[in-house]
């Protein structure tokens, strides 16, 4: 139940090519994360999923069935957006159960699918109160038990995390991620927050300007990235590119994670200065300037005093470097 | 502490700016209500002493309720008004819908086509839409009233609610037709509630000039039973005597209903205001 395929699917918004042409597999009870810059169509494409846009060419098949010409709400999907999409003048339990009433289900059903919904989101004494009467977790959470109530074949969610403040973030991805676990359905996820991708994924599809750049799980995207844009979007901090010239390595970049350099007084391979230090308790970044490469991230283990201004000098893990040619893509 | 003092004088300072504009603005119609009450004398000789014993006088309410049909005129106004008005926003919501949720050929064209009502006064074709009503058979009819103030009314409807529509979350209708609902229901259900104080706004906007018009009832429908408060009126605006006492009562009745109506639009919009939209 929940297997999705997408073959040369591509979108158009008059002139401009939003979507150029995408494969994609995504199989049963799999959580796929679609996570690019904004812009790059992330949304788009899961809105042609849904139905809420139609595909300039291309099809969209669920579990065998071609769907890309269906309406949204025989499609079997279940959406949460961004911005709750809560109905404003109905109560928590008829925003959860108005899917099931308009599909002619019987009441004792209805009801039983809205109480599991509302035990598995612990949102019981909130469903005679209406959204405006919630906060944002809790609005969210009515979102996705909504999505529930409905048991479709496919889930799809739009940034749901991005208007809640950070704490609330982890914990609803937290329950996100227990949600996937306890119903084992086919999800897919849009995100611009690569930690968000990393942490729940299964599949991240990683998107630029409307192009699939690589697929993989994300131990995979970050051993083994595709090209620079990958290498630099996964992983947080970011990923160093050094000049290959100046280290005598191949090709014309050299990328090097944070977590891979490590940093000493007296020797290494690679001297610098010091440009500033953030001390997060647990772990030290060291931001070190060193020409010709620019400006280079050190990632430390616990705590470390670096004073602005002092030379230091830095060695990478030569077995962790990857190798990028002049258009970005990866040498092997 | 001079934060809060500082705040209240403020707050006295535009009281005051706003209670003189009030004033400034009800003045004719305080004048109109008084002399109205007034004997005619007494509304030469004093029109701004409020009505007493002395010049105490109801002939210009007699005279109003005694001559032609005058409820009978109340009651096409009103008809015109609130039926015309009812098309206007039913139409023009629904056209606004249409105009900013669906992408197809030519909507750019059509909206500016739909606005351009609002630069080009109805009345300029006013022998047009005579001959038209002559050729229909409606002539003497509330309805040929209706037809055309619909379409007055619905250029800056159209505008108005179009920009107000656009701003409501493509989230919500998504939810709507992912969750099975007909494009119907998430147009009355979900996108009107939600513009409900621009409808009363454009209500507004529409109701006073048709109440107020002479022009479409004296050409449309100047007939006895069509005729409608503004129309009715002007049977005491004679050429050389006119009958003071009696339009001031009529004006006076005339504000009543447009009054009414005025408060029940006003409160949906400051309601739609306070009450304020999930985001
Ligand atoms: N209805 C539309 N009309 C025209 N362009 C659109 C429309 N919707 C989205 N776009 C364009 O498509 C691109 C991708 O948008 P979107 O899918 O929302 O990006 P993301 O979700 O990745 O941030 C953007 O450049 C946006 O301007
Ligand atoms: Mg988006």
């Amino acid at each position: 139940m929940g297997a999705l395929t997408l073959s040369q699917v591509t979108k158009s918004f008059g002139k401009t090519d939003v979507i150029k042409g995408v494969d994609l597999h995504v199989a049963e009870g799999e959580f796929c994360v679609f996570v690019g810059p904004s812009g790059c169509g992330k949304s788009t494409l899961l809105r042609m999923i849904a139905g809420l846009e139609d595909v300039s060419s291309g099809s969209v098949t669920l579990d065998g069935r071609d769907i890309t010409d269906e309406a949204p709400a025989k499609r079997e999907i279940a959406m949460v957006f961004q911005t709750y999409a809560l109905y404003p003048h109905l109560t928590v339990r008829d925003n959860m159960s108005l899917a099931l009433k308009q599909a002619g289900e019987p009441k004792a059903a209805i009801d039983k699918a809205t109480a599991r919904a509302a035990a598995m989101l612990a949102l019981d004494p909130y469903l005679d109160r209406r959204p405006s009467e919630l906060s944002g977790g809790q609005r969210q959470r009515v979102a996705i038990g909504r999505a529930i109530v409905r048991t479709p074949k496919l889930f799809l969610f739009d940034e749901p995390l991005s208007n809640l403040d950070a704490a609330l973030r982890v914990q609803t991805r937290i329950e996100i991620a227990r949600l996937h676990r306890d119903l084992g359905a086919t999800m897919i996820y849009v995100t611009h927050d690569q930690v968000e991708a990393m942490t729940l994924a299964d599949k991240i599809v990683v998107l630029r300007a409307g192009i699939v750049e690589q697929v993989g799980s994300p131990m995979e995207l970050y051993n083994n990235p595709a090209n620079t844009f990958v290498a630099g979007f996964i992983g947080s901090p970011q990923m160093n590119f050094l000049k290959s010239a100046a280290l005598g390595e191949r090709g014309e970049s050299t990328g090097i994670r944070p977590e891979h350099l490590t940093l000493s007084r007296e020797t290494g391979t690679i001297p610098g200065t010091v440009s500033h230090v953030e001390k997060l308790g647990g772990e030290t970044l060291v931001y070190v300037r060193a020409e010709p490469h620019g400006l280079l991230t050190v990632r430390l283990f616990g705590e470390h005093d670096y004073a602005v201004d002092e030379p230091v000098h830095m060695t990478p893990d030569a077995s962790r470097a990857f190798h990028f040619d002049a258009a970005g893509l990866r040498l092997r | 502490m001079s934060k809060t003092r500082s705040h209240a004088g403020r707050s006295i300072a535009a009281h005051a700016i706003l209670i003189t504009y009030t004033l400034i603005a009800l003045f004719p119609v305080f004048v109109i209500v008084i002399n109205s009450f007034k004997s005619r004398r007494a509304i030469f000789a004093e029109p701004l002493m409020p009505p007493m014993p002395g010049n105490w006088d109801l002939v210009g309410y007699t005279t109003v309720l005694e001559q032609g049909d005058f409820f009978q005129y109340f009651l096409n106004s009103m008809t015109v008004t609130v039926a015309s008005l009812f098309f206007v926003l039913l139409f023009g919501a629904m056209a606004a819908f249409a105009l900013s949720e669906y992408r197809f050929r030519g909507n750019l064209l059509m909206g500016l086509y739909l606005a351009l009502g609002i630069m080009i006064p109805i009345r300029l074709g006013t022998v047009a839409i005579l001959e038209l009503m002559v050729s229909a058979g409606l002539v003497n009819t509330l309805t040929a009233l209706i037809l055309v103030y619909t379409a007055q009314g619905l250029p800056l409807a159209v505008f108005i609610l179009s920009e107000f529509m656009r701003s409501v979350s493509d989230d919500l209708k998504n939810a709507g037709r992912i969750d099975g609902l007909s494009e119907y229901r998430i147009f009355f259900t979900l996108v009107l509630p939600l513009v409900r104080p621009a409808m009363a706004t454009v209500a507004v906007f529409t109701m006073i000039p048709i109440w107020n018009d002479l022009w479409f009832p004296l050409i449309l429908a100047p007939s006895e039973e069509t005729k409608t408060i503004t129309l009715g009126s002007q049977v005491f605006i004679g050429q050389f005597v006119t009958n003071w006492n009696a339009v001031l009562a009529a004006l006076s009745l005339a504000i009543v209903p447009v009054l009414v109506l005025y408060l029940i639009f006003s409160r949906q919009l400051i309601r739609g205001i306070t009450a304020g939209a999930v985001k």
